[in-house]
């Protein structure tokens, strides 16, 4: 850190950022163009817009309360920053396209700054500074907010994906399936669960079968997780069945010493959906029907 | 990790419970928590509260909202009691020293996403839980 | 001091949990219940917590209590409504409330009581949670 007192004399600043504002945002828009302007993803006049208000919004902020970026003067400018940033992450811009919104407008202004200063080094100089600094700040600060918004969009995808990995499907009134494929962990286990628990409330089913034919390996950990849905279930108000236990799997749960109390099991889904059928009181009765290209 | 806001709620006699529950429900929910993750954390420190009354003799709870980088609800409750010698024993599901199911401590602790303990005879007792986003 | 209503239903007894309860409000309808079982000589009791969003150690315990004692005299109780997110996190706390029998809403619950009533043990058996 200097230890030269810096002079923070931002007046030629703020006077060019609003009389030269559309000669400004001319060149800033200039030096935009080419990489990092991305006209497939913005439109021009929304960028010139952009910049417009960024401007005014900045000059308010310099004639309210100085230099320093965190200041309560320019939470304004740092909410524009903000929105600015997120809805480019979700566009698909680049981090540095994004930054280059504010580091593009450093030619213009100081080429601006020249002119206004030229008869005044030290002015030219305070005035450079001062300007550096700020977009220096506002810079370094849509990088961390186009950071969060993208940490936020992968983890929203994430929790999505989980999701589609664990469909409820309806088999009849009163009865779902839920077919697990992969491995059952303690993250999955949470996501089954509250799937299979949102589904029974809202088709308001009491038998649920879980398929678990694609889960590859059946140990104890695994065996714990399925209890755990099972319990939860029950709690609930739904019994649960289990089919797809194939014959490797019926035999590691008794070489394990696994204790699936009584939790009614099944080899195949359609075991399962006959107990469940019965469970809710439905007989399917072996009635013989004429297909109907033979009926009169 | 930044402390955004903490509050200090008193958790001296039985109804204080339910105060905690509201309370810490209220912060979870303008945490952005989902509702899994709020009955988890709330029931978590119903059943410290209760412990915090019943086994310590009354004390507090301090509530601390954390954000950054993540985004997290931090529970602290201390009490001037008895204190517990054999933590691990109390961690155990099933344990109890008076009536009924136990201390609840491990099933608080599963409830959470970190739980630390500190606790010794004559010397009070002070359990912190934390439930991430 | 506010007391829980215990509604009768034919030969049931019907309460509806609805406030945030405190343990002394909880003590109180476990005593009261009872008491309304003796009296009436109910055949079941149906507990609907449809409207409970957190269900703590003591609330659970209070539940298998009521279940057991009803069952000393002679009646079935059933709890009905549980919210997904009070199972999930009753689970992971390791209560699996036993000897408490559970239904989804308050038709499904009365139809349990009434046919576990009447001899037959419902439509299905052998649920030893």
């Amino acid at each position: 850190m200097s230890t030269i007192p810096i002079d923070h004399r931002t007046s030629a600043l703020s006077e060019i950022l609003s009389r030269n504002q559309a000669e400004l945002v001319a060149d800033w828009v200039q030096e935009m163009s080419g990489a990092i302007r991305r006209s497939d993803l913005m439109k021009d006049t929304e960028l010139r817009a952009q910049c417009v208000q960024f401007l005014g919004l900045m000059k308010q902020a310099l004639d309210a309360g100085g230099t320093n970026f965190n200041s309560g003067a320019w939470d304004e400018v740092r909410e524009m920053l903000g929105t600015i940033s997120r809805t480019r992450a979700e566009q698909g811009f680049t981090p540095a396209e994004t930054a280059m919104f504010v580091f593009s407008v450093k030619r213009p202004l100081f080429s601006q700054l020249r002119q206004a200063c030229k008869n005044d080094a030290a002015a030219l100089a305070a005035e450079t500074w001062a300007a550096t600094e700020l977009l220096d700040s506002m810079g370094l600060y849509t990088t961390e907010i186009y950071q969060k918004s993208r940490e936020a969009i992968i983890k929203r995808q994430q929790e999505e994906l989980l999701e589609l990995s664990t469909p409820v499907v309806k088999l009849w009134d009163g009865i779902l399936a839920l077919p697990i494929i992969g491995t059952l962990d303690s993250a999955r286990t949470q996501v089954v669960m509250e799937s299979l628990l949102q589904a029974i409330v809202q088709t308001n089913s009491r038998v649920a079968i879980i398929d678990i034919t694609g889960v590859p390996t059946v140990d104890t950990v695994v065996a714990q997780h399925l209890l755990k849905t099972i319990t939860a279930a029950r709690l609930m108000g739904a019994d649960c069945i289990i089919s797809g236990v194939r014959p490797q799997i019926a035999q590691t749960i008794v070489h394990l010493g696994i204790n699936l109390q009584d939790v009614t099991t099944k080899a195949t889904l359609a075991a399962a959906f006959k107990i469940a059928l019965e469970r809710v009181g439905i007989n399917l009765a072996h009635e013989a029907v004429k297909p109907e290209h033979l009926k009169s | 990790m930044t402390v955004v806001a903490t509050e200090n709620v008193a958790v001296i006699a039985e109804p204080d419970v339910v105060a905690v529950r509201r309370r810490v429900r209220e912060a979870a929910i303008q945490l952005g928590f989902s509702l899994v993750d709020q009955t988890k954390v709330v029931t978590a420190a119903s059943e410290l509260a209760r412990n915090t009354i019943i086994y310590g003799g009354g004390g507090s709870m301090l509530m601390e909202r954390l954000n950054g980088p993540r985004t997290g609800l931090r529970l602290t409750f201390k009490d001037d009691g008895p204190g517990i010698s054999d933590i691990d024993m109390a961690l155990r599901d099933g344990f109890t020293t008076g009536s009924g199911l136990g201390l609840g401590l491990g099933g608080a602790k599963r409830l959470c996403s970190e739980f630390d303990i500190v606790s010794q005879p004559g010397a009070g007792t002070k359990v912190t839980i934390t439930r991430w986003k | 001091m506010e007391k829980i209503p215990i509604l009768k239903m034919g030969e049931f007894l019907l309460v509806t949990i609805q406030v945030d309860m405190h343990d002394q409000l909880a003590m109180t309808l476990q005593d009261d219940l009872t008491q309304m079982i003796s009296q009436t000589e109910a055949r079941g009791v149906l507990i609907d917590i449809s409207s409970l969003e957190i269900v703590d150690s003591f609330i659970g315990r209070m539940l298998a209590n009521i279940a057991a004692m009803s069952r000393v005299l002679d009646a079935q109780t059933v709890v009905v409504g549980m919210q997904p997110a009070v199972a999930i996190t009753l689970v992971e706390l390791g209560l699996s409330l036993p000897g408490v029998r559970t239904a989804l809403n308050v038709d499904a619950g009365m139809e349990l009581l009434r046919s576990s009533v009447n001899g037959y043990k419902g439509i299905y058996d052998g649920r030893s949670h």
